[in-house]
């Protein structure tokens, strides 16, 4: 053990005390201006001290942006994109680490090339692609001369069927933002170091590769998908763009857009007390998540990292 | 190959420390076809199809078809109501470079990722330091640090948006006091302040997390042969925790520059809408300013693929960091 400096360890509070400081400085003025009329909340100097309309300032802007429709739209589409994005890698790590195939290692690389590109430098393809998610299938068809065939044989035009407009659905919420392999890549690297004993003691009892799965591997996984889960659930909440892109119609849109439209623009009435309090229902839910189960973050954090 | 060999390849890859770039590209792109795969597996193509099946259709409708769009547009010049279409080969790319607004966008990128990163990490590496003296209140200490994880970018832009708002801003009002003349909505440059201010308060706990994790597995006994010889704390810290922790540090400077270059979209749209004048227009910005504001599509696209060559080099590199990670653990 190392002999503890005082005067060290007394300047480290004092650092560590800034820190949290400089984090929760942000926080205390929203709190403050949440809890003002919009009359106090243009006084100078700004008030210290928080007002009396903390609940009220609550309430208008929960109803100002109709957030109980927003909330569901945004658990909805949190739901989907955790459980929909550990299903999906789950099972695809479990087949390129766990079975032999042809083009084991092409599917492989299909899947990890993915990692290089983030969805914010693919907005406008990814658009289209989210706008008319049946045009590939469409125009394979009539490459193929599949449509013209059908429609000669049942006068039904293919074209016309296979229309798939994701805009303005929560399918066009979720699905591209589970388009990238990096909790499959996750669970891959978990997944190699598993002893192999383990998969051969299985299958000398007659397990086959799905019972495998289910009753061994996924115990297994439990902490890893606990840890994925809350980062998860912080990406899908956190989400800006795409909801911004993806959503023209206002009853489908998420709470961070709510938020958004009740920050005061330059000619309206400067309503900043409802915008910072509507601020603190919509982080709510993550920083409960982050306080409760810091240590499964922590970790599963550093560990995706590696 | 039998299996049993491609097991044994694989732990010596994994022991043998990389020697240049072909080595770090073979560890990196396990070519053999048996690599990464368990030595006890199962031989059910049908059922390993089964299983691939949905990560891949999702893919390629979300993935790769939107990405080949991509490649395909930026040489092509498209009339804003989709009517025509025109092969203009390289034409957008030069004029893109042509363009005084490409190229003060990323002058701008360049200068707010760099500033940026290095804000962070020294912040973050000073909490960390001072997290690994501290035995009392390290836990709250921890809680509160990291909090700004779970607040989305969009909400770090909006409260400073407030914090340092010229008319009604806490902040605002102490810096007028002060006599500065702070407006971000007219001074380009307070505006660059505020969206930097914003984007490291909110990414500092990012490095902090790793940065602390990884001073927690520095060995003891280092650290202790290090003190018996007389290295008091701070010099403890940059003489043997710091070399040990370099190559998480490497790591994270790849992951602020990936943060500042695309994570930051939400920050700017909130706080400034890349104004005024385009002084905060970032590149990532500048790719959804052109391409759905002014629709020019063309443009925008020649701007994607570039921000895809900067985060394909910037996967490498991470890539790259997190294996040097494993070979400097002692």
């Amino acid at each position: 053990m190392v002999q503890r400096n005082p005067g060290l360890t007394i300047f480290c509070h004092i650092v560590l005390f800034l820190g949290a400081a400089a984090v929760c400085m942000p926080l205390y003025f929203a709190f403050v201006a949440g809890s003002l009329t919009t009359a106090e909340v243009q006084q100078t100097p700004f008030p210290w001290l928080p007002g009396a309309h903390f609940i009220d300032n609550i309430a208008t802007a929960w109803n100002e942006e109709d957030f109980s429709r927003l909330y569901i739209n945004s658990i909805i589409v949190t739901a989907g994109i955790v459980v929909g994005k550990i299903i999906i890698s789950l099972i695809a790590a479990f087949a390129v680490t766990y079975f032999r195939f042809a083009f084991r290692m092409t599917a492989f690389w299909l899947i990890f090339i993915s990692l290089m590109l983030p969805v914010e430098v693919r907005i406008i393809p990814t658009y289209e692609a989210v706008a008319d998610a049946a045009g590939p299938v469409r125009w394979f068809a009539s490459a193929t001369g599949l449509s013209g065939l059908v429609e000669s044989l049942t006068g039904y035009r293919l074209e016309a069927a296979l229309q798939w407009n994701l805009v303005n659905t929560y399918g066009g919420l979720i699905l591209p933002l589970i388009a990238s392999a990096s909790a499959t890549f996750l669970f891959r690297q978990f997944f190699l170091t598993i002893p192999d004993e383990l998969c051969e003691a299985a299958r000398i009892d007659g397990a086959g590769p799905l019972k495998f799965f289910w009753d061994v591997l996924l115990p297994l996984s439990r902490a890893n998908i606990a840890a994925l889960s809350i980062i998860l659930f912080l990406y899908g909440w956190n989400q800006y763009l795409w909801p911004l892109l993806f959503t023209t119609d206002k009853s489908m849109a998420t709470v961070m857009l709510g938020l958004k439209n009740l920050i005061p623009v330059a000619d309206a009435a400067p309503a900043w007390n409802i915008a910072m309090a509507g601020a603190f229902f919509v982080m709510l839910p993550p920083a409960a998540i982050i306080l409760l189960m810091q240590r499964w973050f922590a970790k599963g954090l550093v560990d995706a990292g590696k | 190959m039998l299996a049993s060999d491609a097991i044994t390849n694989r732990e010596d890859a994994a022991t043998r420390p990389p020697t240049g770039f072909k080595a770090w590209t073979r560890r990196l792109v396990p070519v053999a076809s048996d690599a990464g795969l368990k030595s006890a597996h199962f031989r059910k193509p049908g059922i390993a199809v089964w299983l691939l099946a949905p990560q891949l259709l999702i893919l390629l409708f979300f993935f790769f078809i939107p990405s080949w769009k991509a490649l395909s547009l930026a040489f092509v010049q498209v009339d804003p109501f989709g009517g025509t279409v025109l092969f203009v080969g390289l034409d957008n790319f030069t004029r893109l470079f042509a363009s005084a607004s490409y190229r003060s966008s990323a002058v701008l990128t360049f200068w707010f990722t760099i500033i940026q990163n290095v804000a962070t990490l020294s912040i973050a590496g000073l909490l960390a330091f001072a997290t690994d003296q501290v035995i009392r209140g390290r836990f709250v200490y921890k809680s509160v640090i990291l909090l700004p994880y779970a607040i989305a970018p969009v909400i770090s832009g909006v409260l400073w948006a407030f914090l340092f708002n010229p008319t009604v801003g806490p902040m605002a009002q102490f810096l007028h006091s002060l006599g500065l003349p702070w407006d971000p909505n007219r001074r380009p440059f307070d505006a660059q302040v505020l969206i930097t201010v914003a984007a490291v308060w909110k990414h500092v706990c990012y490095d902090y997390i790793f940065m602390v994790a990884a001073l927690l597995a520095v060995p003891q006994s280092l650290i202790e042969a290090a003190a018996l010889d007389g290295a008091r704390p701070v010099r403890r810290f940059f003489t043997v925790s710091l070399p040990i922790i370099a190559p998480t540090i490497f790591f994270l400077v790849v992951m602020n520059f990936t943060y500042g270059l695309f994570d930051t979209f939400a920050i700017i749209d909130a706080v400034t809408k890349g104004g005024p004048g385009g002084a905060t227009n970032t590149l990532v910005y500048k790719v959804y300013q052109d391409g759905f504001v002014l629709l020019d599509l063309g443009s925008s696209a020649a701007q994607s693929i570039i921000l895809m060559a900067l985060a394909i080099v910037f996967t490498i590199l991470q890539f790259r960091a997190i294996e040097r990670k494993v070979n400097y653990q002692v």
